[in-house]
């Protein structure tokens, strides 16, 4: 089988994954000559995005897709009938230097299906991101899938070559995963996940403290994981109570929420629809609030309903069922308040909190700060607008804000 | 009115100069206009007047240079009036840029937020194609920017790729590299750029693999590549075919959903049988310590464990003849698995050391093996363990009790005192006194070494970590004397 064909079997059966980003990394380049790359730690870079919105950062591929494993979720668990590849280690690393070369890629993301065992696989795994540091002196951007239960040394060392580890606790639900990944140990997994933490920690302490020496490099760019959305019955409330106890456990940088969507040659036991994309966008505004304005995993869904609105954006819904709050002076209002504004972006949050102490703000300015009008007034006291109680407590307020009825489609 | 004409688009020295001028000699933004030189005059140009030479000198923020540096690179031919409007106004208003609303510092930042963005996507877009090959080969992109972005962009390039000849071909401007310096040639034709590469089929299948047809999202991807640049994306050309083939596709995997299992399945049934594959763990009813701690690994007898990581077993010794009795894990803990390893774990080993007793030599466990906590935000909030989960945790604390037959228990803290003495005992009227338990053991009762961490006064805390210490003291002194006595 040439590289090709391979690479098409096997990037299709990574194509799953939601996690892509080369984000949050250490600042490295190869000015001094001596090797290829560089990282760019504020934001990555995404360098191509395909027709499902999803960006390409990475060359995402599996080193194989033959798995020991029989995930139903999974489009190469054991029984499925998908054509199988494997690559050598020397053919990921040629790929990932001459897309780089081309400006193609950030770097490599590369996971693998469980074969043989644990170190095994794991070893396999490590030794292409020790070829591409070593031997090609690559600088760019290295994402490995840890596979739980690897040999202590062998993460080690993994995260001495890669730029961020990640395990994917694939269901959000520890019952979920025993009936759709038997063979999968959520104990496993979060025991792998906090072993990663202690070593993130204890990396983070020794920079900190270190004097001359330079501490061993632990995955600068931190841990990540995924879950699966949609293939199981749990409610959002309980995805962001999973996510809330994720981030606090482990210090993940990012919970990736992959809508569950139909794979080839599925088992019976799944939701063959299509993927709930609009609930996994929810989920993922869901995620941004708790981790940058501020919200509690348990305020953002309604405990009545245990889910998410489709219709509104979550601090929209959760601004309609806290009327009582609101309208906000924004002239005086606190930063935390603010941010909880529909509307109101952390960045315009900042801009407004600069502008007001030079000047007042009125409807005009609102779309220079970016906001969207409709969303914001009905819930803020600008010198020039105060919104009608009426309008504020009156049953028609939500109804302004859902979408008009469209035709599904997509244009072009 | 004065014409000022720049040498070229993105000459920011020569309108730093003019405009230092233009302001010393009070000229107002509306009697200025900025022409590029070499560009055709407008047919009824204002008449130029002479600047005085300029006298004097004035500051603006280096927050303001670095912006204009930045938005001078905008193609709108509007940018060096806005420019030499805003210095102008910034004159008598220092903190002009903070006023975000303003209508001419929102369009500075519209502006200089295009430039950037346009500066990101050459990052991301430009496509090299191979030259020659192996260790002379040469890599040569086409780009279209849509702003004057050059010269900003090419650098990311030289830090990047330093160890490989590149060449950025573009209409306006080409950069190059040559493993040590980047030069600036004129811009070209797109005729004069390589038009394939070796790797490019490669590519464009990697781009069709990598795309999940069950969940198209065209303005998604529209939004963040938009059209202008696709004519120079090699894969752009997949993107029509892809989506039109989007609903077949998927419309197939739902359709030909179930299949019969592979019979690589039955294999790996037929070889599982041996080892694995039973269903339920086996139950051991053998009371030596590892065989506890495996089975406490999956024990489930209260909610404790949905959120914790790991059950936080004993450890220590068989033989051990002090053991010891935290309330429950704490953060570090949960993690390593192990009890005693964070903050309270230091503390505790300095004061068994001080009381002359080797940890090593002690078994040390928890009352409750599961950590308790609520999330908030970054950190877990230790929470105390109630009676409930005491109970249904002391068991395992009855086993282990039963398999390292210790001769003294030392119950640290409340929880670990109920757990010991099996109902809730305050600690300082028990505290500092061998109490004898039923089975013949005896137990003494003492402060957490959390407890300890907590106290805010350095008086405070000196004082109870010396009583702490006396209390294990009480424990080193009861087994030198029974070591006496044997």
């Amino acid at each position: 089988m040439d590289v090709q064909r391979k690479l098409e079997i096997l990037a299709d059966a990574a194509k799953y994954d939601a996690s892509c980003a080369s984000s949050g990394t250490e600042k490295r380049d190869s000015s001094d000559g001596k090797g290829l790359g560089s990282t760019a730690p504020g934001m990555g870079i995404c360098h191509s995005y395909a027709p499902d919105g999803r960006c390409i950062s990475l060359l995402k591929v599996l080193l194989t897709n033959a798995c020991n494993y029989d995930c139903l979720y999974c489009v190469n668990r054991t029984s499925s009938n998908v054509p199988r590849a494997r690559f050598t280690v020397d053919e990921v690393v040629q790929l990932t230097i001459d897309f780089y070369r081309r400006n193609y890629i950030e770097g490599l993301f590369l996971s693998s299906g469980i074969i043989r065992s644990a170190d095994y696989t794991m070893e396999q795994v490590v030794s292409v991101a020790r070829k591409l540091r070593e031997e090609h002196r690559f600088r760019g951007y290295i994402h490995l899938k840890t596979i739980p239960e690897a040999d202590d040394a062998l993460i080690a060392e993994a995260g001495k070559y890669a730029d961020r580890l990640s395990i994917n606790i694939e269901m959000p639900e520890e019952n979920s995963l025993a009936k759709f990944a038997p063979e999968k140990d959520v104990r496993a997994i979060r025991r792998t996940m906090g072993r990663l933490r202690l070593k993130l920690d204890e990396t983070k302490e020794n920079v900190r403290t270190a004097t001359k020496t330079k501490p061993p490099r632990f995955a600068p760019a931190g841990q990540s994981t995924q879950m699966i959305i949609g293939a199981d019955a749990a409610s959002d409330k309980t995805i962001l109570d999973t996510s809330a106890n994720l981030y606090g456990s482990y210090r993940l940088k990012r919970v990736y929420y992959s809508a569950f969507s139909p794979i080839p040659d599925a088992s019976r036991a799944l939701p063959l629809v299509s993927p709930p994309l609009i609930r996994e966008h929810r989920l993922y505004q869901a995620d941004w609030l708790m981790r940058f304005y501020g919200f509690d995993a348990d305020e953002i869904v309604d405990e009545t309903k245990g889910m998410l609105s489709l219709d509104i954006d979550p601090k929209l819904a959760w601004a309609l069922r806290h009327r009582d709050r609101f309208p906000l002076d924004v002239a005086t209002a606190s930063r935390e308040d603010l941010l909880r504004v529909p509307g109101f972006g952390t960045k315009a949050v900042d801009r407004i909190i600069a502008t007001r102490r030079l000047t007042s703000i009125r409807v005009a300015d609102l779309a220079r700060l970016h906001i969207p009008q409709k969303k914001a007034l009905p819930f803020i006291v600008l010198s020039d607008h105060r919104p009608s109680l009426h309008l504020l407590d009156g049953a028609g307020l939500a109804e302004r804000f859902k979408p008009k009825a469209t035709q599904l489609g997509f244009g072009f | 009115m004065h014409i000022i004409p720049l040498d070229h688009e993105t000459d920011f020295h020569g309108w730093r100069k003019a405009a230092r001028a233009l302001a010393l000699n009070d000229v107002k933004p509306s009697d200025v206009s900025w022409t590029i030189a070499g560009n055709a005059p407008e047919l009824f140009a204002p008449t130029a007047l002479p600047l005085e030479p300029p006298h004097g000198t004035f500051n603006v923020s280096s927050r303001f240079v670095e912006l204009a540096k930045i938005a001078i690179l905008h193609r709108n031919p509007q940018r060096f009036a806005l420019l030499y409007r805003l210095l102008w106004r910034l004159r008598s208003n220092h903190d002009l840029l903070d006023i975000a609303t303003d209508p001419d510092v929102a369009e500075i930042a519209a502006m200089a937020k295009a430039v950037r963005r346009d500066e990101h996507k050459m990052h991301a877009f430009v496509r090299f194609r191979e030259i020659g090959r192996e260790h002379k080969s040469h890599y040569v992109a086409w780009f279209e920017p849509e702003h004057h972005i050059v010269e900003l962009a090419a650098p990311f390039f030289a830090r990047r790729f330093a160890d490989m000849p590149w060449s950025i071909l573009t209409p306006d401007l080409c950069a190059h590299w040559d493993g040590h310096a980047v030069s600036i040639t004129p811009g070209v034709a797109k005729s004069e750029a390589p038009t394939a590469d070796r790797l490019e089929e490669t590519w464009r299948s990697y781009y069709a693999s990598i795309f999940n047809p069950a969940r198209l999202k065209v303005k998604a991807m529209r939004n963040e590549m938009p059209k202008k640049y696709w004519r120079n994306l090699p894969e752009a050309s997949l993107i029509k075919p892809l989506i039109e083939g989007a609903a077949r596709s998927t419309s197939a995997m739902i359709t030909n959903a179930a299949t019969e299992p592979h019979k690589a399945q039955k294999r790996l049934d037929l070889s599982k049988g041996n080892d694995e594959g039973n269903d339920m763990p086996p139950k051991h009813d053998g009371d030596d310590i590892e065989t506890l701690r495996e089975e406490a690994a999956d024990c489930r007898a209260c909610p404790l464990y949905k959120d914790a990581t790991q059950t936080v077993f004993g450890e220590g010794p068989p033989t051990a003849r002090i053991m010891l009795v935290g309330e429950q894990p704490g953060d570090k803990e949960d993690l390593a698995g192990k009890p005693f390893v964070g903050p309270a774990g230091q503390m505790l080993d300095r004061a068994l050391q001080e009381a002359g007793i080797d940890r090593r030599t002690v078994y040390v466990t928890n009352a409750v093996k599961h950590f308790k906590f609520v999330p908030r935000g970054k950190i877990r909030l230790h929470q105390k363990p109630n009676t409930a989960e005491i109970r249904a945790c002391r068991p395992w604390y009855v086993r282990e009790l039963t398999a390292i037959k210790p001769e003294l228990v030392v119950a640290m803290g409340a929880t670990a005192a109920q757990s010991v003495l099996g109902k809730i005992t305050p600690i300082n009227k028990n505290r500092g006194s061998l109490i004898h338990l039923d089975d013949g053991t005896r137990a003494l009762v003492t402060v957490h070494p959390s407890y300890l961490l907590r106290l805010p006064d350095a008086e405070a805390k000196a004082h109870e970590y010396e009583r702490f210490v006396q209390d294990l003291r009480i424990a080193a002194d009861l087994l030198r004397k029974s070591a006496d006595a044997a």
